[in-house]
């Protein structure tokens, strides 16, 4: 994949593209719709070389010229894709949680591919035998079940696309300075995908809810039987029990055979190899909820049950580590999401915020789920910063970083990539573009 | 057919189908078969099993199954105390100080101690988990508390007395969403 450092660009020579901010941001249907007049300029004029010089002569490549492969059960990434991998965060796999972050700036549109999903295992991915599985509901209800893979499969599917995001991600973006590392690195835990599974209000409506409810505690198979507590009206909404990601059952490490999906929740509220699930008064102030997934705050008491990830985005391409081979015209395209709901807006700046032009949404936009954004933009060859905002359908939108920093504080010294010094963090991003098509994180 | 009569049947017709219309596939299940999973432990302590245990008790568990990752008498090992990616730090006198996480422990963040019990038992050792006795659990409570200079460390730990503990960050919280949050 040459494009994962390298993108090259078209030389633009023509100024018929109409600017919708500054720095050469153009319309977002510039290239689409109010172009095709101007499509014979660019295959002729700009040219497939980014030189502008003209192609080489076609010629027969070996593959070709031969045979092919054999054909595999299971299909895997050509092998001039495989180092469009995770990275991991314990790669020697010591007795703590291991990490590992989705790659967004090799990938595009809006759903993570099944083995490219970020994951966190808290004590190793479990080998669960589905036929030996059990699901229960029980506590404040008037019949305790208890459930087999089996049985949940005959009952009504659904599915749907849903972002998963870990409360920690984005958490580099706490460091007074900002890190040089890329999109992976500072927010990839955070994936989606599409998936199906039974709603949980059938099974609590089944179990017979006891009106004294108010909360349920999820609790997984896998060694820390991690527990988390719910609020039921949660689980009387959208959250599902997932059995399948896009249309195969769970990877091991999202939960196979079944999570709870609490779509725009955070994820470790979203207990994957769900096993139990417990209707209770209040909540149980696990370790999880007493002291991981709180947010200190400058001054004052902390937050906890932080329930929602919010509005967040962040431009995947170009991005920390892509460089820009030449001006002229390339596509800024990235990932917009909100726990709340729909992404319906996305602006986009490549003067530093200066000034805005909005972003084409790809369709269609789905509450809760990634949304691809893009818009073309031409480099002049300047140094400048780009940088993306959303808004979603509850009217929330993205603080910039003298709003965030002034609201929830900064740490005092650079932290290690991967600490969490702090959680819930959905400032606005900002890559900067050297004179030399160099892209590195900075901060505006 | 009378109104009156027509319209029992109907409520009938649409509340028979109501209930038969999901496939109610679960199995009931019963106190004594879900003993072993009922394991969660309410913030106010409902929940704790029977079973007792000092900080005294405590101690020899602790080196013999918590010490290799959690350090010498809980204060964690070389590379957490380098602020590395390790185990976390269970007994420590560090301050709360802004917003910055790494700052927060048991003895000065933590709002319950009951949880710290329902934690070890239900994930601790990291490598063999459920393995310990509720009687350990408790001993190890009971340490980890007193190391911190959270309780008496002559305190015989058990439900009643666990649930009594006041920790001092009690009421050090408010929730992000209290729209969200159950009445």
């Amino acid at each position: 994949m040459e494009q994962r450092t390298g993108l090259p660009g078209r030389q633009d020579t023509s100024q018929e593209f109409e600017e919708a901010a500054g720095n050469g941001l153009l319309h977002r249907r510039a290239l689409l719709g109010k172009s095709i007049a101007a499509a014979g300029v660019l295959g002729t004029a700009l040219g497939p070389n980014a030189t502008g010089a003209g192609a080489e002569p076609l010629t027969e490549p070996p593959w070709s010229l031969q045979a092919g492969e054999d054909t595999p059960p299971y299909q895997g990434p050509s092998k001039f894709a495989k180092n469009i991998v995770r990275t991991l965060a314990n790669p020697k796999f010591e007795p703590r949680s291991s990490l590992a972050r989705t790659p967004h700036h090799m990938l595009e549109g809006s759903l993570t591919p099944n083995g490219l999903h970020f994951t966190i295992n808290h004590t190793g991915i479990p080998d669960i035998d589905p036929a030996g599985h059990r699901f229960v509901i029980h506590g404040l209800v008037k019949r305790p079940q208890v459930f087999t893979l089996d049985a949940l499969l005959r009952y009504p599917l659904t599915s749907a696309p849903a972002f998963v995001e870990c409360g920690g991600n984005s958490a580099p973006l706490f460091s007074p300075t900002p890190i040089q590392d890329n999109v992976q690195a500072l927010h990839g835990l955070a994936s989606c995908a599409e998936w199906t599974g039974v709603k949980l209000s059938i099974l609590l409506d089944e179990c017979g809810v006891d009106p004294r409810a108010k909360w349920f505690v999820a609790e997984g198979a896998d060694g820390p039987h991690l527990m988390r507590s719910i609020p039921l009206a949660k689980g009387l909404d959208d959250a599902m029990i997932a059995l399948y990601q896009n249309g195969e059952p769970l990877m091991p490490g999202n939960g196979f055979p079944m999570r709870l999906l609490l779509p725009g929740y955070e994820g470790n509220m979203n207990v994957k190899f769900l096993r139990r699930i417990k209707l209770v008064p209040g909540p149980a102030m696990t370790f999880w909820e007493s002291q991981v997934y709180t947010e200190p705050m400058p001054k004052g008491k902390s937050y906890n049950f932080n329930f929602l990830n919010e509005v967040k985005s962040y431009i995947t391409r170009p991005s920390h580590g892509h460089e820009l081979k030449q001006p002229g015209i390339y596509e800024i395209s990235g990932i917009a999401y909100s726990g709340k709901g729909k992404i319906v807006k996305v602006m986009v700046s490549a003067d530093g915020g200066k000034s805005w032009a909005e972003a084409a949404l790809q369709g269609p936009v789905q509450t809760k789920a990634f949304t691809r954004f893009r818009l073309p933009w031409r480099w002049n060859g300047a140094p400048t910063i780009l940088q993306s905002r959303a808004w979603d359908d509850h009217g929330s939108f993205q603080p910039t970083r003298s709003e965030f920093v002034a609201a929830r504080g900064q740490l005092d010294s650079e932290p290690p990539v991967t600490a969490f010094r702090n959680h819930h963090c959905n400032v606005i991003t900002s890559w900067a573009v050297s004179s030399r098509g160099k892209v590195t994180h900075a901060y505006a | 057919m009378p109104m009156r009569k027509l319209l029992a049947v109907l409520a009938l017709a649409f509340a028979g189908p109501a209930l038969a219309e999901t496939p109610h596939l679960g199995k009931s299940v019963s106190a004594a078969d879900l003993a072993r999973w009922d394991i969660d432990i309410q913030a106010d302590g409902a929940g704790l099993p029977p079973g007792e245990g000092t900080a005294v008790q405590g101690a020899p568990i602790y080196v013999a199954k918590c010490a290799v990752c959690h350090g010498d008498g809980g204060r964690g090992t070389e590379q957490a105390k380098s602020g590395k990616p390790a185990p976390p730090i269970l007994v420590s006198d560090v301050k709360l100080k802004g917003m910055d996480a790494s700052h927060t422990s048991i003895a000065n963040y933590w709002p319950y101690a009951p949880p710290l019990f329902g934690y070890i038992r239900a994930a601790m050792p990291w490598n063999e988990p459920r393995s310990l006795s509720d009687h350990e659990v408790y001993a190890l409570t009971a340490y980890i508390l007193a190391e911190n200079k959270l309780i008496d460390p002559k305190l015989v730990l058990n439900a009643r007395t666990l649930s009594k503990v006041v920790m001092p960050n009690r009421n050090g919280f408010l929730p992000r969403f209290p729209e969200l949050m159950p009445k």
